[in-house]
């Protein structure tokens, strides 16, 4: 390992950020796969349930309602991620690998 | 999602293309000819500007790294969004109602996955390919084997499947020739690949998304328009006139067998993780704040589009069904064959002129994929085996020439193999595609980044694992060990090998690293603490410094 990749190594900060950062990617990946492998295990196991109109007087079934869900959550959430990013992460970032190319290397 | 869904569905679909040359729009459409030649004049003429500032390796693979987050999106987008998904899955929707969603639902949830786990590291290791990433710390030579491996596997079956189907549907939408239409796609992707490289393939991509996304729009905004924008009406509509009735609404229509069903929804969601013609345009942006504003429009402009299916689907069948002038009188079938739902969609809602238009768009989607598809090929095949295979100490100027070799060669190879699987069912082909992406490629890169110990005989070991049950899987499966060679019975019983492919694929990555004590396996462990600070902070990332 090279000494500035060395140095980030050993900074707090970045360990900082990189757990903040996980935490949410992971916290959201959750949250998609959930609503997508619902709607699987729901077409494999429960498919008259997915024949249920949604409540009473439509036509729009539960299944059809949770599958277009899944397409508005999946854009919901990568907006989420990258408004966090670009209004934390970046910025963070930045300090980090400034703070690591300040200091002449030994 | 480029995949052939259609064709891929259960049910033996031996695209019923037969003789009916006449198209819906009875007769040449000149709307359709007339603006699919100025879209092959338009795409040429940026073909030309593309080539005089393609010179370096860097042009040629990743558009110099000079693509916009905005720009990439629309060609991300433009890349899923093929005429497999606007006509596919339409067409399986109006023949299996609810059960063709899956597709639409599988093919968006892949992307937020690859945004929150992939596209930033992978920008910040890679140079112009996945492989880049996964050869990191790990032995160069036999990785990059694997992955180019992986990838021409994926890359030749997606194109075979993509070159069939086109040339089955430019036979009737333009109504020439089949082999005239494989030929066709196959100089036009060539040119624009081997001149243009990167920056003409984005480019045309581009072209091709805006127009897909303004096509699918207006059609959806004519089809609403009938049912007063209500689509409870429209789904209303849709129950009286389907086959099923209510029951088009209930799962299990096309596959109901729970194990297929999960497995089918693993190989579209990591299969889109996978896919390397996909993976490399994360290379055409400048840095990784770039990758993820990237993923960001890619999956508003898919998550759109797939919306936008829901009412083609489903308006198809209120719409389609009832008129009598779509089907073949003799044998009840839809005229064209199953694609054409949303082609007689345009014509029911919009007339001859806005046929002719929805037509030249597909046309458009077709040759914009192909042509991505080829240069990730000619990609794996000049930057991983040649540059760093075979000769390690090539030129760039020798780089860019075996690339464009490579393109013409793929190109010769796409329309040979289009011709002689003119009447074979191709769907397996796509299938495998898709499964190879899930179980070897996607696997590879996740380990590779996430694992502190994954090393290299793991990585064989996984890789060689998930693609054989992968490959074995469709050959001895339902598809083509019974549907094609005939056999009784399938040796394995599933349809969608993605979810063994996978455990394969992981045990063997986990066994083989595990197990691998030597001295290789020290140093890779011990490297991943540079590539893991680098993959976070984009320190030493390729162009990194240019600014």
């Amino acid at each position: 390992m090279d000494a500035l990749h060395a140095r980030i190594s050993r900074n707090p900060a970045f360990h900082a950020l990189q757990a903040r950062r996980s935490r949410l990617a992971w916290t959201l990946c959750a949250g998609v796969l959930a609503a997508y492998y619902g709607f699987i295990l729901m077409i494999a196991y429960a498919p008259d349930i997915f024949q249920k109109p949604l409540h009473t007087g439509t036509s729009i079934t539960l299944g059809v309602a949770w599958g277009a869900a899944v397409v508005v959550i999946s854009v919901g959430l990568t907006g989420v991620y990258v408004w966090r990013a670009n209004r934390e992460f970046d910025h963070l970032n930045a300090r980090i690998l400034e703070e690591a190319h300040r200091e002449p290397l030994a | 999602m480029s995949l052939w869904p259609r064709l891929a569905a259960p049910v033996a679909l031996a695209a019923p293309f037969a003789a009916q040359a006449a198209e819906p729009g009875k007769g040449l459409n000149p709307v359709a000819v007339g603006m699919f030649m100025v879209f092959v004049a338009v795409t040429l003429a940026v073909t030309f500007w593309a080539a005089r500032r393609t010179r370096t390796t860097r042009d040629f693979f990743a558009a110099g790294g000079q693509i916009s987050g905005f720009q990439n999106g629309l060609a991300i987008a433009g890349d899923f969004m093929s005429a497999a998904t606007f006509l596919g899955v339409t067409a399986l929707i109006f023949d299996f109602g609810f059960d063709g969603l899956i597709y639409v639902v599988g093919g968006i949830a892949g992307w937020p996955i690859v945004l929150f786990l992939l596209s930033e590291r992978l920008k910040n290791l890679g140079k112009f390919t996945f492989a880049d990433a996964v050869s990191m710390r790990l032995a160069s030579t036999p990785l990059r084997t694997l992955a180019a491996t992986g990838s021409l596997f994926a890359v030749v079956l997606y194109l075979i499947g993509q070159m069939v189907g086109a040339g089955k549907l430019i036979e009737v939408l333009f109504g020439i020739e089949y082999q005239a239409a494989v030929v066709t796609i196959g100089v036009l992707m060539v040119l624009y690949v081997s001149f243009g490289g990167m920056i003409a393939t984005t480019w045309v991509q581009i072209i091709k998304a805006t127009l897909l996304l303004a096509g699918g729009s207006v059609l959806s905004w004519l089809v609403m328009q009938r049912f007063g924008f209500s689509f409870d009406a429209l789904l209303r509509e849709a129950t009286l006139h389907h086959a099923q009735g209510d029951g088009m609404l209930r799962p299990g229509l096309m596959t109901h067998d729970p194990v297929s069903i999960l497995s089918l929804g693993t190989t579209l969601v990591l299969g889109t993780a996978g896919l390397p013609h996909i993976l490399m345009r994360f290379f055409t942006v400048p840095s990784a704040v770039e990758a993820r504003r990237s993923v960001f429009f890619a999956t508003g402009f898919i998550g759109y589009f797939y919306l936008l299916i829901f009412v083609l689907g489903f308006g198809a069948i209120a719409l389609v069904t009832r008129e009598a002038g779509y089907f073949d009188a003799a044998t009840g079938k839809l005229i064209g064959g199953g694609n054409m739902a949303a082609i007689h969609l345009s014509h029911a809602v919009g007339g001859d002129v806005f046929l002719g238009f929805i037509s030249a768009v597909c046309f458009a989607t077709i040759l914009a994929v192909v042509s991505g598809l080829t240069l990730s090929g000619a990609s794996a095949i000049s930057h991983d085996l040649y540059t760093n295979v075979f000769r390690p100490h090539a030129t760039e100027q020798e780089a860019v020439r075996v690339s464009k070799i490579a393109a013409l060669g793929l190109g010769a190879l796409a329309v040979m193999l289009g011709l002689l699987f003119e009447a074979q069912n191709v769907a397996y082909m796509v299938l495998l595609a898709f499964s190879i992406g899930a179980s070897v490629n996607f696997p590879l890169l996740f380990f590779a980044m996430y694992w502190k110990d994954f090393t290299t005989r793991g990585a064989l070991l996984g890789g060689v694992m998930g693609l054989t049950v992968a490959v074995g899987g469709i050959v001895f499966g339902p598809t083509v060990w019974v549907d094609l060679l005939g056999h009784e019975s399938p040796l394995f019983p599933w349809k969608y090998p993605a979810l063994f492919a996978l455990a394969a694929s992981v045990t063997g990555s986990v066994v083989g690293s595990l197990s691998d004590r030597g001295p290789r396996a020290a140093r890779e462990r011990a490297a991943f603490a540079a590539q893991y600070v680098r993959s976070q902070t984009g320190l030493g990332a390729e162009g990194a410094s240019v600014h």
